[in-house]
This record gives structure tokens, C-alpha cells and sequence, in this order.
């Protein structure tokens, strides 16, 4: 059931592919039981309020059916989008830019319509619905206070759009600053306070009203690191103590990881994956996702042989891999080969792994919790090892030579791009 | 501590810190205002001399003074209540000889015709006829050559003159003047043009601002928020008119609504009207054309205020529930009021200055302030009476703008 | 006053440089040389072709020409400085006379000019000038508008039985006349009447009856616009501008001739001219009949020396303002009246203007 992604992705595909998808996604579920890492992780997740969807279902609280939009008629920004978003999810839109999350992020807003298809709120088509009417909460990168207002006043904003009295305003801005952590600010203008501040008040405003859903456009974009981390921190409890659903846009993997119940990637107007984290991390479906989240060795090679589960794929003048086959076509396609850095082990005992290759050391860069390797191995010379600075680790020295090797589970054969 | 914070204080060569920097600061300000200099200069001389000139001439005239200085003197000791004695006469006969020696009876002629109208060519006669006087007495014999000098109102006059500085330009600029014992008087209602005339030159400068915002803020709106392909080319057209002269600009609206203009003939052809409309040398003409010359100035600060507006405010604000036009009307206006404000005060103070604009397609009854100033400068060479006018519009500028910042704040306004 | 003596100075200190300046510019002549001064424009053009260069020619002496704007200042800073460089200008006689009576011109010997002072139409006008020409300003109407027109000045105060817009320029000079006249004050007694106050109520009092009516201009040439454009029905203007709009343009204006305002010009010379015999023989050629008629043929305005009208083209003669019959209901716009008493009249016209 976790899966029903993939048959997101499988819709847009043809026809005649439906039944070897299927196998790929059989396969999958047989590794499950085998990962020992991921499926913790992946079970974890599957607890939070992202189980129980169903693709093709009216049961979402947010749908998007075969959405499509272009802005001059000849690109589509967003190919086909199908995507079901469940009450009280935090779901993030994650790619490179123009990769069309934030156009599908103003759709569900209402500031852009689609071109073909139509989005549902709770089991309505909101299509011909003006975003005032939507009851949505929106977080914008820029914030989008108004200047000419003091903080209580931005607050007050959507209560006296919606005719509350002054008595039920002010308790409710009073509390909603209070969530934030502002409550001595509610008589400042924006201009008078820091940008993490004024991001808490955008936050702040955004929930006062109490939507059924809240936007996020890349909310922390312009804050320091440390900043972003800290307010990561504060969305996720805020999510957490509400309940309430969120949809949030990112560029940046690391946020969409640390928050999300479940991330779609996002690339070329295509939803690539969608997954909780820690399955888009160890299971990426395609080389696209295997390089956008996190660090990724890949190897070019060619299927010479497939057994089931797994396959042989031969690398031009090193020699064969043993490798998970998750998205191969046939014996003889080429294919790509998705390796993370922290799986590959150095010197390994002679017999224990399938995949042992010879390599030289090219450069060492100490990162204190961890020591980052760049080697030459099978003709590629940016593989990247990562040893955890831990008793036992090894100084390794520009030009040594070594072996590095890795179990076939924990390299993935993709698509060649 | 404090011995610290003195070691610290001081430099390697033990002068103090706080004299080192002052040092440096005082080199780097020498630089700044060397800089400024020549438009500190400029400014100096082409516009603070001009006009504190202008304001020293509306109460400074020493005509009387310097051309007839014994007359003046021998009225300081006068009360006032009767006709001067004999000696003022002798002072006054000898005065005159000697102005008309001088070919400056024109002069005392004029000064005396401005607060006395129609006695200017009395003076004249007069003074010819006084500098064939040989012997006195002179009171009978001045006032036999001509009544005049034996009226109260007029030896009141002389008797002001005794001082270099006069109010008399100041209050006939609002409509007062000195009454036959200088005391101050409303002047007569055939005199009484000049409130009458900067109340209009309020009303127009008023009038027309307020039409350049009606017109001039949806076109800012559509400027700020069209595309740029088709936003440069509104823009264009928007400055276009500043590219033409202003002259050319006004004589062009002539063609337009003139009786048999091009307005009136289309308003005929389409039987909209069945007589050519008045529009032009009134009140219409006047307004339309000032408001085409003004709309750019309106119209370019709100548009480079709404330019900075960010289109997530009125996104923000439909998203928390606010409809178009209260998103509009409660976002996105409030915040292009400094632009309005800008606009507004620019195009208004301008306008306080119109004159050529006015005379070329408007009435007599549109005629301004600036145009009373330029007839004064150019055509009656009445100093005294051109630089009142302009020191009175400028003290009235001053206080409207310290009124506008009171009100609205100048800070917060924005040039663009 | 303190400005006029500060811009005399200042004139004197302009002319002075420009003198020292362009001494050495002008080339010397051989033979004889002076300066004529006159307004420019056509009127300019027009002496050119019948005067300087014909006279250039039969005396051999060159004209040099100059253009003013009827600054007297320039002339009075000239013959206080003892640096005369106009010998012949071309002034009104309210103004001639002024400077007349303080000496800056010089008293014309009719003697050595050689021309009979009684020939010549206002000869007594000022004793410093020749009349040069005389020009008529009438009131002028469009015959499309008003096929049987207006025949008194009354009629142009009659808005009932002549609607429209009239012209007027604005300034007082003839229009306190004209109102006068039309309210039954008769020729010779105008400016008795315009002399005193109660007079100059009635001029203003006349004027308010059409005051609704009124569009005001500030030049002269401005009239003819406005006839043209139909923004008025009739208008002030001068007569030999009328005669070229029709003669030119084909425009249907009609000429008035009933109480023109007839105005002077004469041809003066600076005391201390220093080509003074030249200035004498170029006033003697300009005042014969022959190219005063010339004038007139060119331009139809009126030729002071009466002979002349004799020798004028019959086409032109009937256009001309001091053609035999246009002058019986004329009026000679009195100069010297207008030099006293202009300041208090304008100053009171501009208020009234604007009231």
C-alpha cells in the first residue's frame, strides 16, 4: 500500500509498460523484508497521517486529477499531474527550479489555473473557486507582511475579512503570536523586526484563521542556516500540535527531509518519486532522485544479466556489479548505477562482498564527524567514500592504493537517464 | 579597567584614539564638502539671492527717499492730523525742481500713481509747472499749481516714504492699502482682485491635481503591473510629452477645443451637441490643458512607488480571505500613498506657479497668480508689486507644505 | 526710479562692450555709411527693398540696419555715453516726444531735409521726427458670419443685434477709445473725456457691457488667428494685416473703416549721430512721395507725405487707412496723451481685466 505512489508515476506512463512497472514494483516490496536500514525508517513513516491513501480513491483531502498547465501554449510547466494529499499530511514539494512545484503550489492556491485537469478539496473541484474563497492559509518566501500594518494588525487581517468581532480578534491574535513566540511584538510594524521574526508573524498569520490547509513557498529561503534549521524545527511541532495540513515547496532536501511525512520530487513538470524520506533516500526509483536526494556514486554500465531481484551489469573495462535491478529495461539496456558514499566499505575482507573493485586514492578532505574520500575506481574518478570518524578509521593518504566494495543491496541499477 | 581602556585608547604613537579619528573624519568631511561645493555655490547664488532679493523688494522701496529726501525729511517731525507747514512745502517745491531737472518726476509719478491711482500724471504736470516757482510762500502757490498738495492722503504718502520700507505692496497683494492717514483700509472693490485671485489659484492648482490623480493612478497601476513588453511602450507614451515643449504642448490643445477645433467638429458630427461648446479661454480649457502637462509629474512617483510593491501583498491578502477589491483597497492602496502623496504635492506646487498655460487657453477670470507676477515684471515694471505676489505664493507654499508634512509626513513621502 | 537707472547702467556696460567688440569687426568703408533701426519683420523687409537699397544706390552711402523692440532706454544710454551708433530710428511719437523735450533726440531742420513740413500728414507731431507712415486699427469681421456687417463701433458693443465673441487686445490703448466713442462721446472730445475720472468710469463702464464677450490677446497677430480659427466674430486688428490675410489667403474678412484709430511712425535721429549729414539725406529720400508710395505698394499702410497717395497703385489706394474717404470718421490716437497717462490707465485696466 505504501507504494501507491509508484502507480502515481505509472500513470504517466504508457500503456504498454503498465505490466513490467508492475513487476518493478513487486520487487520492491520482495527488498522490503530484506532491508534491515530502510525499513525502519520506512515503517515510521508509514504510521504518520500519510497511511491510508488511496490513489484513484475520493478519499483525499487534496486531489489533484491530470492536471496540466502551460503559460504560452507550447511547454507544459506541469505535465499531468495526479496527486493525493491526506488530512493533516506534510507533504513538500521538492525540485530544481522550474521544475513546476511552485506553479502547482499557486494552482492549489487559486493565483494559477489549470490548463486542463481539476483539484479537488475535500471531494469538491475548487476549479472555478477565487482564492479568498478557499480558506487557505499561504506562507510566502518574501513573507508578504503588510508594511503599512503593525504585526496585531497583519494578524487581524483574515479575522476582520471574515467579520469577527473585536472580542474573538484580539484573544486570537493574542494567542496566535503567542504560538510563535512574539508576543511582545504585536504593536511593531515588519520593518522593526528580524527576517526569522517576520517569518514567525507570516506563520503566525497564515494559521490564525484556523484553514483546512496551509501553503508554504520556499518559507525559510531567505534565513540564515541556522535560522532555517530553528524554524524547521518550530513548522514541524506547530504541524504536530495543529494537525493541520500543509503543503509545503522547497528546493532544499535537507528541509524537505527533516519535516515532511511525504516528499514529492519534482522535475520537468513531473511529480519523479513520491515517498516518505527515509524511502526516497535508500530506495530512489530513479537516477533523477538518486542524485537530487543526498550524495550519489553512479556508475554507467550495461545489464548483462538479470536473476530476478537482481541483476549483472557489466561496467565498461572494470569488470561486473552485482546490483539490485529496480528500473532496467532488458539485458543489453544500458544503465546507471546508484551507490551512496556512507555504503561503500574501504579494504573489505577479501570473500565477504560481491562487489570488490581496486581503486586510488585522489584527494582527502577531513570533515570532523566524518573523513570524505574521493577515489578512482572503474574508470570514474569522482567516487566519493564517506568513512565516519570513528575508532578504527584509516589515514589514507593522496595515491595509496586500496579496494572499496559494497553488497548488492545497497546498489541500485536505475535508468541510464 | 581604566587603565586598560586608556592603553587602549591610544595609538602606537600615544596620540589619543578619538583624536586620530577625528582627524581622519574632519579630512574625509573637507572632501565631502568640496564635492557640494560648486552646487552649494549655485544654488547660493542662482537661488537664495534671487529670492531673498525678491522678498526684500515686496516691503523695500526707497523711491520717495532717495528722489525727494528734503520733502521726507522736513515730514518726520509732522503729526499727521493737519496739512504740513510752509517749510515742507519749501522742501517739496525744491524737490520737485530738482526731480524735474532730473528727469525723475516719472519715477515719483509712478511710486505716487500706484497707491493713489490717477494722480501719477498730476504729479508730472505739477512738478513742470513747480520748477518755474522762484520765491515762496509755497503752500499757497503749490497748492494753486495743483489741489493735489493740498490733500491729506497724498502728504500721508510722502510722509511713509520718509522710510525705505513699506507694507503697502504686501497688503494690496490682499486686497488692503493705506487709508488717507495711513491707516489700513480694504481696498476698494475695484482694486480688490488679489484674494479673489489666490483663492483661484488654490482652487485650479487643486482642481487639476486632483484630476492627474484621477486619471494618472490606473495608468501608474497599469504601468507597474503590465508586462514590460507592453509596459515600456505605455511609458513611453506617458513621457512622451515631456519631450515637447511646453508651449507647443498648450497650442496644441488651442487646435483642439477651440470653437471650430477638432473636439467641437467631432462632438457636432456625432450630433452630440448642436452649437460648438465653449472649452477653451474659461475655466475647462485652463484645467484640461494644465492637467495634460501635470499628469506625468502625478503620475511617475505613484508609478515608481507601485513598481516596489510586491504582488505577494495582494496575493497574501486573497489568500487569508480579502476579496479583490478589499485586498486592493486595504493592501495595495495604503502602500501607494507616498507615491500619491509625492505626486500630488509635486503637481500642486507646480501648479501654484502656472501662468503661460492660463493666459494662452484661458478667460481672464483663469488667470493665476504667476500671471499677475509676470504682467507686474514685464509689462508695468512693478517690482514692488511682482515681488509681494511671488513672496506671498512662496510663504503660502511653504505653509501648505508644512501643513502636507504635519499631515502626511515628508519622510515618508517617495520621490521615486 | 532706482531699476531704470541700474538698467541704464546696465545698457550702457552691454553697449559698451558690444561696441569695443565689434569695432574691429566692421570693415572700414571708403565712402559714407550709416545705421537704420527699425522693428524688423516685413515692415523691415518692405523699407529695405523700397528705401535703404534704392537710397544706397542714389547716394552711394551704405545703410547698415539694426532691430529694436522700442527700447528707449537703449537710446537715452547711447547719448549719455556719447556713443551713438544708431543715426536713423524708427519710433512711435508719444515716445519721440518724451525723448524730444529731454534732448536725447535731435530737433529736425525741415530747412536742410529740402521737404515741406505742411505736406506732411501730423508734420507738428514731435519737432525731433520725419512721419514715416501711419497705420489704421480697425475693427474687422468675417463676412461669412455677418453678410451686411458692422458699420459703427457701436455695433461691435452690440451683442444683441451682432452676436459672438469679439477680439480685443489686451491692453488699454484704443479700447477705452472705442468705448467712449460708442457710448456717443464724439471724436474730437475722446480724450477731454478719457482725462478724467469720471470719463475713464464711463470707458470701463461701456467695456463691462460686452466684457462676457470679450477674448482677450496679447500681440496684435494673434487677431488674425482668431478670425481665422472663428473663435471670435470680429476683432481688433490692424488694417494692413486684414488687407494681406484677404489679399493672401483668401480669408472673407471685412475692414470697418468707421472710427479706425489711426498711429504714427516717424524716422528720429539720436543726438550725436555721428553720420548726421547721412541720417539728413536718407530722412530727405525717405520722405519724398515716390518711395513712400512704393511703400504702400508693397505694404498698405499709409504714406505721410500727402503727395504721395497720388502716385500709390488705384488697386491699393482704397486699402489704405488715410485713403481720402476712411479718414473722416478716424481718430489720431493721441501719443501724448498715452506717454502721461499710460501707467495709472494700464494699471487700472489689468484690474479690471481680471476682475
Amino acid at each position: 500500500m505504501r507504494h501507491s505512489i509508484n502507480l502515481t508515476r505509472l500513470k504517466q506512463a504508457d500503456a504498454h509498460d503498465l505490466d513490467r512497472a508492475r513487476e518493478k514494483l513487486q520487487s520492491v516490496k520482495k527488498q522490503h523484508g530484506d532491508l534491515a536500514v530502510g525499513g525502519a525508517a520506512t515503517a515510521g513513516a508509514a504510521q504518520g497521517p500519510g497511511r491510508g491513501l488511496m490513489s484513484g480513491t475520493n478519499s483525499a483531502f487534496v486531489k489533484f486529477s491530470e492536471v496540466q498547465k502551460t503559460y504560452d501554449g507550447d511547454t507544459l510547466v506541469v505535465k499531468n499531474l495526479n496527486l493525493d494529499i491526506a488530512r493533516g499530511e506534510f507533504l513538500t514539494m521538492l525540485g530544481p527550479s522550474g521544475s513546476g512545484k511552485t506553479t502547482t503550489l499557486m494552482m492549489l492556491a487559486g493565483f494559477e489555473v489549470p490548463t486542463n485537469g481539476s483539484i479537488l478539496l475535500e471531494a469538491r473541484s475548487i476549479d472555478a473557486m477565487p482564492p479568498h474563497k478557499r480558506d487557505i492559509g499561504m506562507v510566502f518566501q518574501s513573507y508578504a507582511l503588510f508594511p503599512h500594518m503593525t504585526v496585531e494588525e497583519n494578524l487581524a487581517f483574515p479575522l476582520k475579512v471574515r467579520k469577527l468581532g473585536r472580542a474573538e480578534i484580539e484573544p486570537r491574535v493574542k494567542r496566535a503570536l503567542e504560538r510563535v513566540r512574539l508576543g511582545g511584538y504585536g504593536k511593531r510594524r515588519p520593518a522593526q523586526l528580524s527576517g526569522g521574526q517576520q517569518q514567525r508573524v507570516a506563520l503566525a498569520r497564515a494559521l490564525v484563521f484556523d484553514p483546512k490547509l496551509v501553503l508554504m513557498d520556499e518559507p525559510l529561503g531567505a534565513l540564515d542556516k541556522q535560522l532555517r534549521e530553528q524554524m524547521q524545527l518550530e513548522i514541524k511541532h506547530i504541524h504536530e500540535d495543529l494537525g493541520v495540513t500543509i503543503v509545503y515547496v522547497t528546493h532544499d532536501q535537507s528541509e524537505a527531509l527533516t519535516m515532511s511525512d511525504r516528499i514529492a520530487v519534482f522535475d520537468d513538470g513531473i511529480i519523479q518519486q513520491l515517498a516518505p524520506p527515509a524511502e526516497l533516500y535508500e530506495r530512489p526509483q530513479n537516477a533523477f532522485v538518486a542524485q537530487f536526494i543526498g550524495e550519489n556514486n553512479q556508475l554507467h554500465g550495461k545489464v548483462v544479466a538479470m536473476n530476478g531481484t537482481t541483476c549483472k551489469v557489466e561496467i565498461a573495462g572494470a569488470g561486473n556489479v552485482q546490483a539490485l535491478a529496480i528500473n532496467v529495461d532488458a539485458v543489453g539496456r544500458p544503465t546507471v548505477l546508484s551507490l551512496r558514499p556512507e555504503r561503500v566499505q574501504l579494504n573489505p575482507t577479501p570473500g565477504t562482498l560481491p562487489n570488490v573493485f581496486s581503486a586510488e586514492v585522489a584527494e582527502v578532505i577531513y570533515l570532523g564527524d566524518h573523513v570524505r574520500t574521493r577515489v578512482s575506481v572503474c574508470g570514474h574518478n569522482d567516487f566519493v567514500i564517506k568513512l565516519p570518524n570513528s575508532e578504527g578509521l584509516v589515514r589514507l593518504e593522496p595515491g595509496a592504493a586500496i579496494t572499496v566494495g559494497w553488497k548488492t543491496e545497497d546498489c541500485r541499477a536505475l535508468d541510464a537517464n | 579597567m581604566v587603565t586598560m581602556a586608556v592603553q587602549i585608547a591610544r595609538g602606537p604613537d600615544g596620540m589619543p584614539l578619538r583624536t586620530k579619528l577625528a582627524r581622519v573624519e574632519r579630512r574625509r568631511k573637507l572632501r565631502a564638502f568640496t564635492l557640494v561645493l560648486p552646487l552649494l555655490l549655485f544654488i547660493l547664488i542662482g537661488f537664495v539671492l534671487p529670492i531673498g532679493r525678491m522678498m526684500f523688494n515686496a516691503v523695500h522701496d526707497d523711491t520717495l527717499l532717495t528722489l525727494m529726501p528734503r520733502t521726507t525729511a522736513a515730514l518726520s517731525a509732522w503729526d499727521g492730523a493737519d496739512l504740513p507747514d510752509e517749510s515742507a512745502y519749501a522742501a517739496l517745491a525744491e524737490d520737485l525742481k530738482q526731480a524735474w531737472a532730473q528727469r525723475a518726476t516719472g519715477a515719483i509719478a509712478k511710486r505716487i500713481n500706484y497707491e493713489l491711482p490717477g494722480l501719477g500724471s498730476q504729479v508730472t504736470s505739477s512738478a513742470r509747472k513747480a520748477s518755474t516757482l522762484s520765491a515762496g510762500p509755497y503752500k499757497p502757490a503749490l497748492i494753486e499749481i495743483n489741489p493735489l498738495w493740498g490733500r491729506q492722503d497724498v502728504w500721508s504718502l510722502l510722509k511713509r516714504g520718509s522710510s525705505a520700507y513699506t507694507a503697502y505692496y504686501l497688503l494690496r497683494s490682499v486686497d488692503y492699502q493705506y487709508g488717507p492717514n495711513s491707516e489700513i483700509v480694504a481696498s476698494p472693490p475695484e482694486n480688490a482682485i488679489f484674494w479673489d485671485m489666490f483663492l483661484r489659484t488654490l482652487g485650479i492648482s487643486i482642481g487639476v491635481t486632483a484630476a492627474t490623480l484621477l486619471l494618472g493612478f490606473p495608468v501608474a497601476y497599469l504601468l507597474a503591473t503590465l508586462p514590460a513588453k507592453y509596459s515600456n511602450l505605455l511609458m513611453i507614451m506617458v513621457v512622451l510629452p515631456f519631450w515637447t515643449s511646453l508651449l507647443v504642448r498648450t497650442v496644441a490643445w488651442v487646435v483642439l477645443l477651440q470653437q471650430h477645433g477638432v473636439l467641437n467638429e467631432m462632438l457636432l458630427g456625432l450630433h452630440i451637441i448642436s452649437q460648438p461648446a465653449q472649452l477653451i479661454f474659461n475655466r475647462i480649457g485652463t484645467v484640461i490643458a494644465m492637467t495634460h502637462i501635470q499628469l506625468p509629474f502625478t503620475l511617475l512617483p505613484i508609478y515608481s512607488v507601485m513598481k516596489t510593491i510586491s504582488r505577494t501583498h495582494v496575493r497574501a491578502a486573497r489568500s487569508l480571505g480579502a476579496g479583490p477589491f478589499y485586498a486592493f483597497w486595504k493592501v495595495y492602496f495604503p502602500q501607494t500613498l507616498p507615491g500619491i502623496a509625492a505626486g500630488s504635492l509635486l503637481t500642486f506646487i507646480l501648479c501654484l506657479g502656472y501662468y503661460i498655460t492660463p493666459a494662452m487657453v484661458g478667460g481672464p477670470n483663469d488667470q493665476m497668480v504667476g500671471s499677475f507676477i509676470a504682467h507686474y515684471t514685464n509689462e508695468e515694471l512693478n517690482w514692488g508689486m511682482a515681488s509681494a505676489l511671488g513672496a506671498i505664493l512662496l510663504t503660502a507654499t511653504l505653509v501648505l507644505y508644512y501643513v502636507f508634512n504635519k499631515l502626511v509626513g515628508v519622510d515618508r513621502i517617495k520621490m521615486g | 526710479m532706482r531699476k531704470t537707472r541700474l538698467m541704464n547702467v546696465g545698457a550702457l556696460a552691454v553697449i559698451g562692450l558690444a561696441v569695443t567688440a565689434l569695432a574691429p569687426a566692421i570693415p572700414a568703408f571708403a565712402g559714407e555709411q550709416l545705421t537704420v533701426t527699425s522693428f524688423g519683420g516685413p515692415a523691415q523687409d518692405a523699407n529695405r527693398k523700397v528705401i535703404f537699397e534704392p537710397f544706397s544706390k542714389a547716394s552711394g552711402i551704405k545703410v547698415n540696419e539694426d532691430v529694436f523692440n522700442g527700447e528707449i532706454s537703449k537710446i537715452r544710454a547711447m547719448v549719455e555715453s556719447k556713443s551713438v551708433s544708431w543715426d536713423v530710428v524708427d519710433l512711435y511719437p508719444g515716445l519721440a516726444g518724451q525723448l524730444c523735450a529731454e534732448g536725447t533726440l535731435e530737433p529736425i531742420d525741415w530747412k536742410k531735409l529740402g521737404l515741406d513740413r505742411a505736406n506732411f500728414m501730423e508734420g507738428e507731431t514731435t519737432d525731433c521726427g520725419v512721419p514715416e507712415v501711419v497705420t489704421g486699427k480697425v475693427i474687422a469681421y468675417d463676412k461669412d458670419k455677418f453678410p451686411s456687417g458692422p458699420k459703427t463701433v457701436a455695433d461691435f458693443f452690440d451683442t444683441k443685434k451682432f452676436p459672438g465673441k469679439r477680439g480685443l487686445q489686451r491692453r488699454p490703448v484704443e479700447n477705452l477709445e472705442w468705448a467712449l466713442i460708442a457710448d456717443g462721446v464724439p471724436l474730437e472730445d475722446v480724450y477731454n473725456i478719457l482725462g478724467t475720472p469720471a470719463g475713464v468710469e464711463r470707458a470701463f463702464k461701456k467695456l463691462d457691457t460686452i466684457k462676457q464677450d470679450i477674448v482677450w490677446f496679447q500681440t496684435s497677430s494673434q487677431a488674425m488667428q482668431l478670425l481665422a480659427d472663428g473663435q471670435v466674430v470680429m476683432a481688433a486688428a490692424y488694417s494692413h494685416r486684414i488687407v494681406d490675410a484677404v489679399k493672401s489667403s483668401g480669408k472673407h474678412f471685412q475692414i470697418m473703416w468707421d472710427t479706425q484709430q489711426l498711429s504714427m511712425g516717424v524716422w528720429v535721429i539720436p543726438t550725436g549721430s555721428p553720420h548726421r549729414d547721412a541720417a539728413y539725406k536718407f530722412l530727405a529720400f525717405a520722405g519724398l512721395p515716390r518711395p513712400q508710395a512704393n511703400f504702400a505698394n508693397i505694404m498698405p499702410c499709409g504714406p505721410t507725405n500727402k503727395e504721395a497717395l497720388a502716385l500709390v497703385d488705384s488697386a491699393i489706394l482704397p486699402d489704405l487707412p488715410n485713403a481720402p474717404g476712411h479718414m473722416a470718421s478716424a481718430l489720431m490716437i493721441n501719443a501724448e496723451f498715452w506717454a502721461e497717462k499710460s501707467d495709472e490707465l494700464t494699471q487700472r485696466f489689468t484690474v479690471w481685466v481680471a476682475k
